[in-house]
């Protein structure tokens, strides 16, 4: 479905991504994992077209999308909740919502997905009228989650969804990306919380430095003693 | 009550009235650059010349086709939207592409379209003041308040009335647009975060020509509301850029509410001042507030906008 092929990234003179490859399959839950500053979230941002890839290139359903613009991508079935969350703080949630579903298509099933999004979060219907940027961490998380599912993604692409929550919401939060799954949404999620995400993820693969130095499957890289090492204290 | 009271009190309010009338229109000046503020994060020093181009337009319509100049309001607003996507597409975002230029670069080249636009004026239309003479231009509307006994007399100026009224209906159409419909929460989502707005398949390239158009469109407005009640030559521009900077520095950059505010506040400085201390220092009033507001209230007036 996602293919990334020998992309090099390079913020200026500063290159981020050296040569990385790595597919997402139809239906997978695949994990990019890492520690701070490997990279992770510039391969996000370069599968977005944010950033463009100084070699090599990004295929979505075998077409190369690194040459398209950024806001081409949710029209293509791809959602990408970033980093930190961005919302947009002085918006109401549902306003941060419905700016989730700008698509033709998404905007015909507005109510029905509104709906959708606060069966799985009945706290964002709670707080529906607020101003983004008043919610707390964890209701700004499933916001921006609720967001991305707004547009119906065929890929959905997960950036740090547990930083900054606490352990019962980190759990709520995994609960929802393997039930998102389960409804038939592939996903590619960025995560430091190693041990949680290799539980979920079909495949992943381990940056460092820029470099993608492991793959496997997920219980494989739980299992491995590089990663229980370097990322899980063991 | 004594009839010096009474007088006093007729001056005060007649002050407040036309300081409030006045600020109707600086609010709608002001809301134009605040959006551009909003969206682009530049200061557009072409707005009072934008203005101008507006009103050119309108004392063209009148005097050529006899248009009144509320009525030309139809023809002012789309022609001043097309220039204002024109200016952003064409000359504001290639520099902001090219990397070898600052992003702040795009003020400087604000600063030459007033330039080149006032200069074009003077060659095309001579350094001529001139007017709409339309046949209510010095129409008034009284009001008289029984107080204490005492008869206090207001008087509208009918023009500057109407300008108000038709302010205020755009700057209300403004919310509405902003606030209900998926442009506007499109035009929002870009100045909150650009990148985010990306992210939405917001193409936001697109809105920033949507933007500047609004913004020319709305300074245009208030450049053919003005017509009737102000004289017209190919500098007036600057005066209003700079009231325009105020009103916006007044509100706190980039906030909607803070630029109506903003203009309310500025009308009336501007006519309690000429009034009360001195007509030649009219345009030293508002500057005198804005310095003071930059020093003890950087956010503007409602404290929300950007420090």
């Amino acid at each position: 479905m996602l293919r990334i092929d020998g992309i090099d990234v390079a913020y200026g003179d500063v290159q981020v991504l050296w040569d990385v490859s790595f597919e997402v399959k139809k239906g997978e839950i695949v994990a990019l994992i890492g520690a701070n500053g490997s990279g992770k979230s510039t391969t996000l941002a370069t599968i977005s077209s944010l950033l463009k890839p100084q070699k090599g290139g990004v295929y979505y359903e075998g077409a190369p999308i690194h040459t398209r613009a950024p806001h081409d991508m949710v029209s293509l079935g791809i959602a990408h909740v970033p980093e930190a969350r961005r919302l947009f703080p002085e918006m109401t949630v549902k306003e941060n919502l419905l700016l989730g579903a700008l698509t033709p298509e998404a905007k015909k099933t507005r109510p029905e997905m509104l709906e959708k999004v606060f069966t799985i979060f009945p706290r964002l219907k709670e707080r529906e009228k607020q101003q983004a940027g008043t919610l707390s961490g964890g209701e700004q998380q499933m916001c921006a989650i609720g967001r991305g599912l707004m547009g119906k993604p065929r890929l959905l692409m997960l950036d740090e969804p547990s930083l900054g929550l606490s352990p019962i919401l980190v759990a709520d939060i995994f609960r929802v990306i393997q039930d998102v799954h389960d409804a038939g949404v592939t996903v590619l999620l960025v995560e430091q919380n190693v041990f949680k995400t290799l539980s979920i993820a079909d495949r992943a693969y381990v940056l460092e430095n820029g470099r993608i130095v492991l793959s496997g499957t997920g219980a494989a890289l739980l299992a491995n003693d590089n990663v229980r090492q370097a990322y899980l204290g063991l | 009550m004594s009839p010096q009271v009474a007088g006093q009190l007729e001056l005060l309010g007649q002050v407040l009235i036309s300081g409030i009338l006045l600020g109707g229109l600086y609010s709608l000046i002001g809301l134009g650059m605040s959006l551009i503020m909003g969206v682009m994060k530049i200061i557009n020093l072409a707005h009072g010349e934008l203005m101008m181009v507006a009103m050119y337009i309108t004392f063209w319509a009148f005097t050529l086709a006899m248009i009144d100049p509320y009525v030309s309001l139809l023809i002012v607003f789309p022609l001043m939207f097309l220039l204002g996507v024109s200016v952003q597409k064409f000359l504001l975002t290639p520099v902001m592409e090219a990397d070898t230029v600052l992003p702040q670069n795009q003020v400087l080249l604000t600063v030459g379209l007033g330039l080149v636009l006032s200069n074009l004026a003077l060659l095309l239309f001579t350094a001529n003041y001139r007017s709409v003479p339309v046949s209510y231009a010095s129409k008034t509307i009284y009001w008289d308040l029984k107080l204490g006994g005492q008869t206090i007399s207001l008087s509208f100026s009918y023009p500057f009335l109407l300008a108000f009224g038709i302010a205020g209906v755009l700057g209300a159409s403004l919310f509405l647009f902003l606030a209900k419909t998926d442009t506007g929460r499109m035009i929002r989502a870009t100045a909150q975060d650009k990148r985010a707005a990306a992210l939405m398949g917001i193409n936001t390239k697109r809105i920033t020509y949507i933007t500047f158009g609004l913004g020319a469109a709305l300074v245009g407005a208030a450049g053919a509301l003005l017509d009737p009640v102000y004289y017209l030559y190919p500098q007036i521009g600057g005066p209003f850029t700079n009231k325009a900077f105020v009103i916006t520095i007044l509100g706190g950059l980039g906030d909607i509410p803070g630029a109506v505010l903003g203009g309310l506040v500025l009308g009336l400085a501007e006519s309690l001042g000429s009034v009360y201390i001195s007509l030649g220092y009219k345009d030293a009033f508002g500057f005198i507030i804005f310095v003071l507001v930059l020093i003890f209230m950087p956010r503007g007036l409602l404290g929300r906008g950007r420090a």
